[in-house]
């Protein structure tokens, strides 16, 4: 068990490490870091001395060991725009891309699996269809339109809820409806299926005819089960909400990492992106590896197998 | 019983998200402005950005200063200026000065200043902006001369607009990134406040000048906060949590003007947008190198009518490869009228009668560029349209692969001609037309003193410019701003917001 978990993680670290080279490969295609850091009133001669100042001349293969020397000793550099260590940028950033995908995740999960188990129990009833409804919206629907529709009206027409900034718990209610609602359906339906599955089977109907309650049936005999897909499914969501969240963040001008990722490949910011990235592939990997022993919790069969 | 815990909790939740997070406008003397950039750095010499700008003027002071509407340079800082000769400028400073943190403003502060931005060991951001500079030199406490390098006439356009003073002990202690978190000034507002990227907050400085140029601020307190999206900014300005925003999309500032909640004023400014042709052939052998395929694609495109239904406000046609109220530029030059059956006729007897293809290129505005592409096809010139970010469009422009391509200039809002005509004919890589004729009348204007001279070599310049149809100006732009009712802000054309000249009502 020891080797293979060292085996995973020696492989999780190349493929941080592969992701960081791609990255860093691709921005340099995108365009002339000089050229974008000089911004759009500079000079051919201004453009050509920042290229020598930031060392843009050496080869790419030189410029990408020295980042990535630093970087093992967590010196990611500074930031080309800001003019600032990127540990201290990525400092202030993060904990708002955490907290707001932390938030959402909640949500999204204690909406979705309810609702999959509510129409699950009466498939093809009302709720169903409602939770259906639900989950069709919330896929169809643009949520930057969403987002700018709570604004509307809970800022303009009733102004009870903060709509810019992080500063305080109030700040995150409407990103975290909207970023949460935004991943319900694939977790609800999910959910839904894994438990039609679940309650047609043989064992349920044994507990049934034993005459266990309905919630015992439900949640300790059918949900356990039904629930593996969902945590892996989580579990990548969860990943897409800390860096994906760039709509949402922009438009609720959060300052998280997600928006500063995005930005920061606007203004060829190297060490940010690269940064950003590296620490972004890194959760990914975490999280597929917590979802897995989290699996493995709830699935003796995976611990055996 | 649970109901009626969940029920109370939803409403003690209303009640505290009720509590507003901070009180805007006119009440609490706090003007909030909100803009889209992430602003970097802070401090004037290493960032690029427009708002850095903003920044600056509210922040420090130059020794001169260019008033908004006369465009006329008078004394800030320097209580009087003149030239010594052509390449001497002396300043004769204002006593009693002092900056942000007490410290006192007199000769030693300007030099210093002068001297650290034009040393490039320093890495000032933007080079131009300084390398005209050869020494600063202390005369006595209050009097201070300018060397320059060559003769410079534009040089007080830069000393006005892109040299702030610094204080010298502050600086030279904590260098630019110190300046980037607690910038010390001695302008009108002094900095609370720097969280970078997110939020600035000023506070009056009650020790500023009496009786300058720039007036005497009276709103108490300005906090600045970035909000990437427009519509949210427009959210917050209706809701009363911003006081003010700029750059508002033209369909938007008509309904935001008819909701009668605030006010829209629409300002032209430095920025105009030209197309680019190349008329040397050093991309490729197009039909561009014809300059009656050129004067044809002049005459096709209905400027007037693109102003007037897309880029609207106070913007206007233009004519000549400058922004009219910049030093040395005239209007005064051939004119291309839209005439599809001349341009026909002139692609005709360059022996393009069925007109051609070429490849078409812009970083902006694509839905003038596609107005513009409408207008060449109906007098059959074909295009292959990519749309790039800037930098990468500017890189292929250098690089000589881009034979058209509609751009646009803001001149960094410096109010000379250099800042334009010469940068883009002046024989740098930027320059497609290549014209030596050209060349040597820019470089006349750019280094003659005299302004009568100055302005008969621009003139002739920009004349030729437009008879061999290398560039088309288009138009100037626009910038729509609206505000609190509250607010008295007036807007200028050089799109430099003062904060420090705005009131309550």
């Amino acid at each position: 068990m020891l080797v293979y978990t060292l085996k995973r993680l020696f492989i999780a670290f190349l493929v941080a490490l592969t992701v960081s080279l791609i990255t860093f490969s691709l921005t340099y295609v995108a365009g002339d870091p000089a050229t974008a850091i000089a911004g759009e009133a500079a000079t051919e001669a201004d453009i050509e001395y920042i290229r020598e100042l930031y060392g843009f001349d050496r080869p790419i293969l030189i410029q990408y060991a020295e980042w990535f020397l630093n970087a093992m000793q967590g010196d990611f550099g500074q930031s080309f725009y800001f003019k600032l260590p990127v540990a201290d940028i990525l400092f202030e950033r993060l904990p708002i891309s955490m907290t707001l995908g932390v938030c959402a995740i909640t949500f999204a999960i204690s909406l979705s699996i309810p609702l999959g188990v509510l129409a699950a129990m009466r498939p093809n009833s009302f709720l169903d269809r409602l939770a259906l409804g639900i989950s069709v919206v919330g896929q169809a629907m643009p949520s930057f339109w969403f987002a700018l529709m709570l604004i509307v009206i809970f800022a303009v027409w009733y102004p009870i809820l903060p709509t810019t900034g992080s500063e305080s718990w109030e700040h995150f209610i409407l990103p975290t409806i909207v970023l949460g609602y935004y991943a319900t359906p694939a977790i609800m339906r999910l959910t839904r299926t894994g438990m039609l599955e679940v309650l047609g089977s043989d064992y349920i109907r044994t507990a049934r005819a034993k005459g266990l309650p309905q919630h015992v049936v439900l949640f300790k005999h059918a949900l356990r089960n039904a629930v593996i897909p969902v945590v892996s499914l989580a579990a990548v969501q969860f990943g897409f909400m800390l860096g994906g969240s760039i709509v949402i963040e922009s438009i609720f001008a959060l300052h998280g990492a997600g928006y500063l990722a995005w930005e920061s490949i606007g203004r060829n910011d190297l060490p940010v992106v690269q940064a950003v990235v590296l620490i972004f592939s890194l959760f990914y990997i975490v999280l597929t590896f917590l979802s897995d022993l989290l699996n493995a919790w709830l699935d003796p069969r995976i611990r055996v197998g | 019983m649970k109901r009626l815990l969940a029920a109370s909790a939803l409403a003690s939740l209303a009640v505290v998200s009720a509590i507003p997070a901070a009180l805007a406008g006119k009440a609490d003397d706090t003007l909030n402005i909100v803009w889209e950039r992430e602003l970097e750095n802070v401090d004037f010499y290493f960032n690029t950005a427009r708002e850095g700008i903003i920044f600056s003027r509210l922040t420090w002071d130059g020794l001169l200063y260019r008033d908004p509407k006369t465009m006329d340079y008078v004394p800030l800082i320097a209580k009087s200026y003149k030239w010594v000769d052509d390449v001497t400028l002396e300043f004769e400073l204002r006593e009693g000065l002092t900056f942000h943190n007490g410290e006192e403003l007199d000769a030693d502060d300007v030099v210093y200043t002068y001297n650290w931005v034009s040393d490039p060991a320093n890495g000032m951001k933007t080079p131009s902006n300084v390398n005209w500079i050869k020494t600063a030199e202390k005369v006595d406490k209050y009097k201070v001369l300018v060397h320059l390098k060559e003769p410079f006439p534009a040089a007080l356009e830069f000393v006005s607009g892109t040299l702030p003073i610094y204080p010298k002990d502050y600086y030279s202690e904590v260098g630019p990134d110190g300046m980037g978190l607690k910038p010390v000034g001695s302008g009108p507002y002094k900095v609370l406040e720097v969280e970078p990227g997110k939020k600035v907050v000023w506070e009056k400085f009650d020790g500023y000048m009496k009786g300058g140029p720039k007036g005497t601020p009276t709103i108490g307190k300005i906090i600045q906060r970035t909000i990437p999206e427009r519509n949210t900014q427009i959210a917050e300005l209706l809701a009363g949590r911003a006081d003010w925003m700029w750059r508002v999309p033209a369909d938007q500032a008509d309904r935001l003007q008819s909701s009668g909640k605030v006010q829209v004023v629409n300002e032209q400014t430095f920025r105009i947008g030209y197309l680019t042709m190349d008329a040397t052939g050093i991309v490729a052998d197009t039909p561009l190198k014809d300059e009656r395929v050129r004067k044809a694609i002049s005459h096709a495109i209905d400027r007037k009518a693109i102003v007037e239904a897309l880029v609207r406000g106070k913007s206007s046609v233009v004519d000549s490869a400058c922004f009219p109220s910049q030093v040395g530029c005239t209007t005064d030059v051939p004119k291309y009228e839209y005439d599809p059956k001349k341009a026909k006729a002139l692609l005709a007897e360059a022996g393009y009668p069925d007109g051609f293809a070429i490849d078409f290129f812009a970083y902006r505005n694509r839905d003038y560029a596609e107005a513009m592409i409408g207008f060449l096809n109906q007098v059959g010139i074909k295009v292959n349209f990519s749309y790039l970010k800037y930098a990468a469009l500017r890189d292929k422009i250098r690089a000589k692969e881009v034979p058209f391509a509609f751009m646009t200039w803001g001149s960094n809002s410096v109010n000379d001609v250099s800042a334009i005509t010469s940068h883009f004919f002046g024989g740098t890589n930027d320059d497609l037309a290549q014209d030596p004729k050209v060349q040597e009348l820019l470089n006349k204007g750019d280094t003659t003193v005299d302004l009568k001279a100055r302005e008969a070599a621009y003139k002739e310049a920009l004349t030729i410019i437009a008879e061999k149809a290398y560039w088309l100006p288009l138009w100037s732009y626009n910038t729509n701003y609206a505000f609190s009712n509250d607010l008295n802000f007036t807007p200028t054309a050089d799109e430099i917001p003062r904060f420090f000249n705005a009131s309550w009502k």
